[in-house]
């Protein structure tokens, strides 16, 4: 994702949320954003069966 | 008694008589009020209550504990009653006052050990450096220009120290872990589920455990044993039987197969993690190397679990209270409120998935061993480092060989090693759920052939 979209996603998604963004967070939040977005990207091209259940409650 | 004798050995000269719990807390008191002001260890001390709690002790006629007199102190995410609850941060110090001790505290108290205050941390636990904007940073023990490690960071500098022979952390990613490798300690996460959580101060709820960190392994196996138990007041803890293990941790390792964790847990290692976890693999004859399945995956999952689940405990104050927050943590809650919510369903399905990969490892063997940490205690303020030969934003990623582990909640001792470069570093000795037992018995295996130690540090003179 090149820095137009991740600043678009950053202003939309903040203003969404109800967060007042100020400029000098900008750059942090912006790395921040990239390493998450890679992880997360990382997570959803698995290939998963459908019927997986989630472990949103865990018992090891 | 020195600054540096164990909890045990405290608790037998207690209760035998040889010493008083009294005489223990002054002298512990007494080295807290000169070196904290060096190690920033501590947020609260509490003098009066510990030493009335000591009076308590030896004037009861009743057996004592085999923690009694054992000073102790807590990451200020634990409820102590009397202290608002910190969690690292500035927001929560206008909190009202916790009107009860967590359970784990009382659970130690009744084995005879005494709170003597709160330790410093990273704020609302989303690091691993140690450092806090609000009260400074803990310092490492053995160079206090050096991180102690988060975000127990408070916790690994008391006792590594010899503020305290133990004290508590929690661990979502790595952070009990992570100070027991940079401060030279042995560190216990147990079994997801195993020790109650109530009373504490939430970060990830998919991944927070509580445990503790000492100097022996004799000392975490007592710690242990004294705070397991259901308590229906989280909802996470299950209810299974209790399962001391003080008792077996000279079992030895007869029957038990051992490997090293290969692949991903090389991949990004320092020389140093390297020489450890070599040198722990020949002590305990542990020559297989098995690969984790997509252990990569497994920390990508945990990081967006934990991101999400940050921003989503912190959004109001995200939204109200924005400059009270550490900039560093913030920033990243921040971000964590813009991932997409099909990554995280992702990310938990495949945790079902990897949980049940990775069990199927442990019809092999019995533990596996891993690098704690990527490189010995950084700088305080270093913000790079170098992991797999590409420069990385340090903060984020000290936790690269913890995170695959404590994404499915697996029982893990942290056991420390002296290194070339003069700082200690921890190796993980992972085991199966539920078998805290085994991780232990290594782990003191390690300790009484002396490949593991936790080092003096040089604070005086």
């Amino acid at each position: 994702m090149d820095d137009p979209l991740l600043d678009a996603l950053i202003d939309a998604g903040t203003a969404m949320v109800g967060i007042k963004m100020k400029p000098e967070w900008r750059q942090a939040v912006r790395m921040h954003l990239t390493i998450s977005l890679g992880h997360a990207a990382t997570v959803l091209e698995t290939d998963l069966p459908d019927h997986l259940d989630p472990a949103p409650v865990y018992r090891a | 008694m020195t600054a540096f004798t164990p909890a045990a050995e405290i608790a037998a000269a207690v209760a035998s008589g040889r010493t008083t719990a009294s005489a223990v807390m002054t002298a512990c008191l007494d080295r807290i009020e000169r070196l904290n002001p060096v190690l920033n260890a501590f947020t609260a001390v509490l003098a009066d209550r510990a030493r009335t709690r000591a009076a308590v002790v030896d004037a009861s006629r009743k057996p004592k504990g085999p923690l009694a007199g054992v000073p102790f102190a807590v990451k200020n995410l634990i409820d102590i009653k009397g202290l608002p609850t910190l969690a690292g941060s500035k927001i929560n110090r206008d909190d009202p006052p916790a009107t009860a001790d967590a359970p784990l505290i009382g659970r130690l108290e009744a084995a005879g050990a005494i709170l003597v205050g709160a330790l410093n941390m990273g704020e609302y636990a989303y690091d691993f450096t140690g450092e806090n904007a609000h009260d400074g940073p803990s310092r490492n023990p053995h160079d206090t220009v050096r991180m102690s490690g988060g975000s127990s960071g408070g916790s690994g500098s008391a006792v590594g120290g010899g503020l305290v022979p133990l004290a508590l952390g929690s661990d979502t990613n790595g952070s009990i872990r992570v100070p027991a490798s940079f401060c030279g300690l042995f560190g216990l996460k147990p079994t997801y589920g195993r020790l109650t959580r109530a009373g504490s101060f939430p970060f990830v709820s998919s991944l927070d455990h509580l445990g503790p960190l000492a100097r022996t392994t004799t000392d975490l196996a007592l710690a242990y044993d004294a705070m397991q138990g259901y308590d229906a007041a989280d909802p996470v803890c299950v209810d299974r039987p209790a399962d001391p293990v003080a008792a077996r941790l000279n079992s030895g390792l007869s029957g038990l197969r051992i490997a090293s964790a290969g692949g991903y847990f090389r991949a990004g290692a320092s020389p140093e993690a390297l020489a450890a976890l070599d040198v722990v693999a020949a002590a305990l004859a542990a020559s297989e190397t098995i690969t984790i399945p997509e252990a990569q995956r497994a920390r990508s999952a945990a990081y967006i679990i934990t991101a999400t689940e940050g921003a989503a405990l912190h959004l109001d104050r995200l939204r109200t209270r924005p400059d009270d927050f550490d900039a560093d943590v913030r920033d990243r809650l921040i971000a964590g409120t813009l991932i997409p919510a099909a990554a995280v369903m992702q990310a938990q399905k495949f945790r079902r998935w990897y949980r049940d990969e990775v069990l199927k490892l442990f019809q092999h063997v019995d533990a596996v061993l891993a690098p704690a940490t990527p490189c010995v205690a950084p700088l305080i303020g270093q913000k790079t480092f170098v992991l797999d030969g590409k420069e990385m934003p340090l903060r984020p990623n000290i936790g690269v060989y913890t995170q695959p582990i404590s994404f499915i909640g697996l029982p893990v001792v942290a056991v420390p090693l002296p290194t070339a470069a003069g700082l200690p570093i921890g190796v993980q000795i992972i085991t199966a759920p539920w078998r805290e037992d085994l991780a232990l018995r290594i782990a003191r295996t390690l300790e009484a052939s002396g490949v593991a130690a936790a080092p003096l540090p040089k604070l005086e003179g």
